[in-house]
């Protein structure tokens, strides 16, 4: 709280020097709690005439959702992208509901979806989600644990092959059952994954990038630097072989060649991951007759032999017919015959909502997504730090391929495989995992848009945006919990506190030179 | 980093965009396509979701739609299924639509391009849109009259009114129950439609319209109608009526039923041929007359043609004059009813319809009128001229020769008491060894015509080979007519 907390007058840019007061938010929220209420209130309208029971409980939880979310985010994260919250309520209200309006359908096939669990998972989720958000004050703290999250991201994904708690439901092995309850470990086997990455690639960049030969003008890895990543390949090959979720294993497969890209900049990352995942995949394609099924339904799902087949094209044909009979407008909340839909709630809630919002709602659901997204990718963008660069990318990198694989699955771009719509599908883990990467993204966006009290190559450093006196130091973590390698070169300098020891140098203000982005 | 990010930000943007395209690619272009996919059951789904219009006859409804709290909303109930069942049709999960329920399915669902009113005033009120009342012609009573009296045989009653063509009674048996069939139950309807498909008598396919036997004698009204119009000869025209008859071109003869003379001169009016039936006599005369006068009297009545009544019916058959197999001897057949000439009981009961109605033959039909849910009358049927099948003064002597048939010929079993009944018996051959069908057809009061009759029964019903069409289908038609003119 000193000299440099004074600014002198007459700069050309004024960097934010309040902390902001999230009226945006506040405002998106409002109109996304309006259309989630909105939809349970037309849902119980079209099928019992009345307000479903349990709306008001079911509205207040949501509001509850999105006040508690905003106050927490103005305390203790208060430059945090302001739009996020918002479209994940949204998101998540419009899953509820139509979740609700196909428990409502009373369908036989429609027995398993549960509105009310899935509220109630809901709320765990962004609780967590805040809890996350509120005792969590430096997302650079998880760098500490890049490679705990790489055993515990293995552990995850193998948790389902244990005799006795595996659970084998749809031909996919990817449950666990414990005391009751299962759970999908694949959902947050993703977090922990993006974790190890970001971790691992922040270190290891350089000798990734530039040690190795170059053969045929692209530069190949040492094998020693490939360890761990080859371990993460096997695993996920693993998941794609011991447990025939091809889904899953894309998700973290696109992961991993994401972030490598992302972290070496080299392209001949991408060709090499893309080269091992078909090679996978070609081998799964051959071996496993249940992956050759798969492609048989994804290229003649009309056929007639496919469509009566077990496990053959039935659900993704009654997919397409709902979507068709959506059109551009939809039938409206509880119109439609969405039921007819095998897992209409959970793999396939995209169709649910296609035939009774139409392809007007579909769109906007998915601008809505590209949002969260692109919202993810300017955090990492952003973002100062290497680690914090691929964590937010990864994630919100993670989350998009995610949707792809879904929708790409049920449009039939690829194959259809067996993964969760974020936010909107019925499942816990789902949930819970995804509420737990808007967390991760909220906090990175935080300290992405928090003023930077380091002025850099001759920029200015703003005044009283800081409560502590500037420090530049060597690091950027604890002595005690130094993780090992440098920060990523580049980048500017983190903030750090004085209470870490080091060289503390006070830095002085220059006046006259404008702040401008780093190039 | 920053700048693979951003790279990595544009792979993500291809991605979405690759989702909106073939979102839009499925929901609009593909979406017709998917639509009338036929194992998308929507369709359906859409028709059972909305109050079907009911099916009436008589002021009552025989089908109508009520709400029950399933998945589809609303059951479809016939309340004498099996007697109407070859007017009404049925409306199934399992089995589709068929006859009035097919026929007259856009206004029964309320989809018809003439109620776009209704559909706007529903749009704009907010009320469930509901479908139209379709009313029959039926006479209930005589529909009730005609399935009582076929009693347990096989066969079929077609009663119709000879001035306009309204179908008064139709009935068929056996019969089915369409109520089984649009159950919501889908494996029962499954099941029973699986049954009822093969079984031995065929239930679902209507006798009445949808089967064709060979007419027998009722088609001598064909052949006497083209003498009269020939000019060369008229009902008191003496003809020959050998005992039996041998058709130039083969040496099979054409006895009479029972072998018996026609007349003890071996020649006889046209009037008395067609009083006792005489086979010998109506072969020769079809011989005289040649194939292609038969042919185009036959066609005047209706022959060779399908009608929709709305649902369309099967067309009676005459052969082709033009076909070299047609010789002589099979013209002789033909020109009694035999051979290859076919016909359903609609097409019987139109040709004694048209003697009745001064020789015009009216379009059968079967709905009067179509009401919307405000009552208003959305369409109305109206008689329509098929054709002048005869001349008037041919239709009088045929009315005259037919009256004379049950005053003292085969048909006297069809007497009213103080009613004038002109009729016209069968008993057509179908196959050896088996019993013939027995025909009867008639009209009533042969001065003023109300209903014509056609009567079909199979093998000859309870009475077997002692049947003839006098002995066991004219009481039937007696009972349609008595109901019809007291009703």
């Amino acid at each position: 709280m000193s000299a440099v907390a004074e600014a002198p007058a007459g700069r050309t840019v004024e960097p934010h020097q309040r902390r902001p007061i999230r009226l945006a938010e506040l405002f998106l929220l409002v109109l996304a709690l309006a259309a989630g209420t909105g939809a349970f209130a037309m849902v119980g309208r079209a099928t019992t005439g009345a307000l479903p029971e349990g709306f008001w409980l079911a509205s207040g939880m949501l509001a509850g959702v999105a006040l508690v979310g905003h106050v927490v985010l103005r305390i203790r994260a208060p430059w945090a992208d302001q739009v996020i919250l918002p479209a994940v309520v949204l998101l998540n209200g419009l899953g509820l509901a139509t979740i609700l309006r196909l428990e409502l359908s009373g369908a036989r096939n429609m027995a398993g979806a549960d509105a009310t669990s899935n509220a109630v998972y809901s709320l765990l989720g962004a609780l967590v989600a805040f809890a996350v958000l509120w005792f969590l004050r430096d997302h650079r703290s998880l760098r500490r644990f890049t490679y705990t999250a790489m055993i515990v991201g293995l552990v995850l994904v193998m948790l389902p092959l244990l005799p006795g708690i595996g659970q084998e439901i749809n031909g996919a092995r990817i449950w666990v059952r414990v005391a009751g309850m299962s759970m999908q470990p694949a959902e947050f086997a993703k977090i922990a994954f993006a974790v190890f990455f970001a971790g691992y690639l922040v270190t290891n960049r350089d000798t990734l990038t530039l040690a190795g030969k170059k053969i045929l003008g692209l530069q190949l890895p040492r094998v020693r630097d490939l360890g761990p990543i080859l371990i993460v390949w096997v695993a996920s090959l693993g998941v794609l072989v011991f447990e025939r979720d091809l889904g899953t294993s894309l998700l973290f497969f696109g992961l991993f060649v994401a972030l490598l890209y992302l972290a070496t900049e080299r392209f001949s990352w991408v060709l090499i991951g893309l080269a091992l995942f078909g090679a996978g995949a070609f081998f799964a394609a051959t071996l496993f007759p249940h992956v050759s099924a798969r492609m048989d339904v994804w290229l003649n799902p009309f056929d007639e032999a496919l469509y009566d087949r077990t496990g053959g094209s039935f659900q993704i044909v009654q997919g397409l017919f709902a979507l068709g009979a959506g059109g551009l407008f939809g039938a409206g909340w509880g119109e439609g015959y969405p039921h007819r839909v095998p897992y209409a709630y959970s793999d396939f809630i995209y169709t649910s909502v296609g035939e009774e919002l139409g392809l007007t709602g579909l769109l906007a659901l998915l601008l809505v997504y590209l949002l969260v997204v692109q919202r993810g990718l300017r955090t990492a963008l952003a973002v100062r730090d290497g680690f914090g660069k691929l964590l937010a990318g990864g994630l919100a990198f993670v989350m998009a391929l995610q949707v792809f694989v879904v929708v790409g699955g049920i449009t039939r771009l690829i194959p259809l495989t067996g993964l969760t719509l974020p936010f909107m599908a019925q499942g816990g883990s789902s949930l819970l995992a995804n509420w737990l990467v808007v967390a991760l993204l909220l906090r990175i966006s935080d300290s992405a848009r928090r003023p930077s009290a380091l002025p850099v190559r001759g920029q200015v450093a703003p005044g009283g945006a800081s409560h502590e006196p500037v420090v530049v130091g060597t690091d950027d973590a604890a002595p005690a919990g130094r993780p090992a390698g440098t920060p990523a070169s580049g980048t500017p300098l983190p903030r750090r506190s004085p209470a870490y020891g080091g060289p503390t140098e006070v830095i002085e203000p220059q006046p006259g030179t404008p702040r401008g982005e780093r190039p | 980093m920053n700048t693979t990010l951003r790279r990595l930000a544009s792979v993500v943007m291809v991605m979405f965009v690759a989702l909106m395209v073939s979102t839009t690619w499925i929901q609009f272009f593909q979406a017709d396509e998917l639509n009338n996919d036929n194992r998308n059951v929507r369709k359906i789904y859409a028709e059972y979701g909305t109050a079907r219009g009911p099916i009436v006859v008589g002021g009552e409804a025989v089908a109508s739609s009520t709400p029950v709290d399933d998945e589809f909303g609303y059951q479809r109930q016939y309340a004498d299924g099996p007697l109407y069942a070859p007017l009404t049709g049925y409306f199934s999960l399992v089995s589709g639509t068929s006859r009035v329920e097919d026929a007259e399915n856009d206004y029964l669902n309320g989809q018809a391009d003439a109620l776009w009113v209704d559909r706007l005033q529903n749009l704009l009120t907010g009320v469930d849109p509901q479908g139209s009342s379709v009313e029959l012609t039926i006479d209930p009573a005589a529909q009730q009259a005609a399935w009582d009296a076929l009693g347990d045989q096989r066969g079929a009653v077609v009663a119709l009114e000879p001035s306009t063509g309204r179908i008064l009674a139709m009935v068929s048996k056996p019969s089915f129950d369409p109520n089984e069939l649009a159950t919501h139950d889908t494996q029962a309807a499954n099941d029973r439609y699986e049954e009822l498909l093969n079984a031995e008598d065929d239930p679902l396919l209507s006798r009445a319209t949808h089967w064709t036997y060979p007419p027998g004698s009722t088609f001598k009204l064909v052949t006497a109608a083209a003498a009269l119009e020939s000019g060369r000869y008229d009902s008191g025209t003496v003809v020959d009526a050998p005992e039996t008859y041998t058709p130039p071109g083969t040496d099979r003869s054409i006895p009479n039923y029972g072998g018996t003379p026609c007349s003890p001169t071996d020649e006889q009016t046209l009037a008395d041929a067609l009083r006792i039936s005489c086979n010998t006599a109506f072969a020769r005369l079809g011989v005289d007359l040649g194939t292609e006068a038969l042919a185009e009297q036959a066609q005047d009545f209706g022959f060779n043609q399908r009608f929709d009544v709305p649902f369309s019916t099967y067309a009676s058959s005459f052969p082709n004059p033009q076909d070299p197999g047609f010789a002589d001897a099979f013209v002789a057949l033909s020109a009694i009813g035999q051979w290859e000439v076919t016909a359903t009981p609609l097409q019987v009961a139109m040709i004694a319809s048209a003697i009745a109605n001064d020789g015009e033959l009216m379009a059968p039909y079967s709905v009067d009128r179509i009401r919307d849910p405000e009552l208003e009358v959305v369409r109305e049927g109206s008689p329509r001229r098929l054709s002048e099948a005869v001349s008037p003064s041919t239709a009088d002597q045929l009315t005259q020769m037919m009256v004379g048939v049950v005053e003292d010929g085969s048909g006297t079993a069809a007497q009213i008491p103080g009613l004038t009944v002109a009729g016209k018996t069968g008993t057509a051959q179908w196959q050896d060894g088996r019993d013939p069908h027995a025909w009867f057809t008639a009209f009533a009061p042969a001065e003023d015509p109300q209903v014509a009759v056609a009567v079909v029964i199979e093998e000859g019903g309870d009475a077997g080979s002692e049947a003839t069409g006098g002995r066991v289908a004219a009481p039937v038609a007696k009972a349609v007519i008595e109901a019809v003119l007291n009703g």
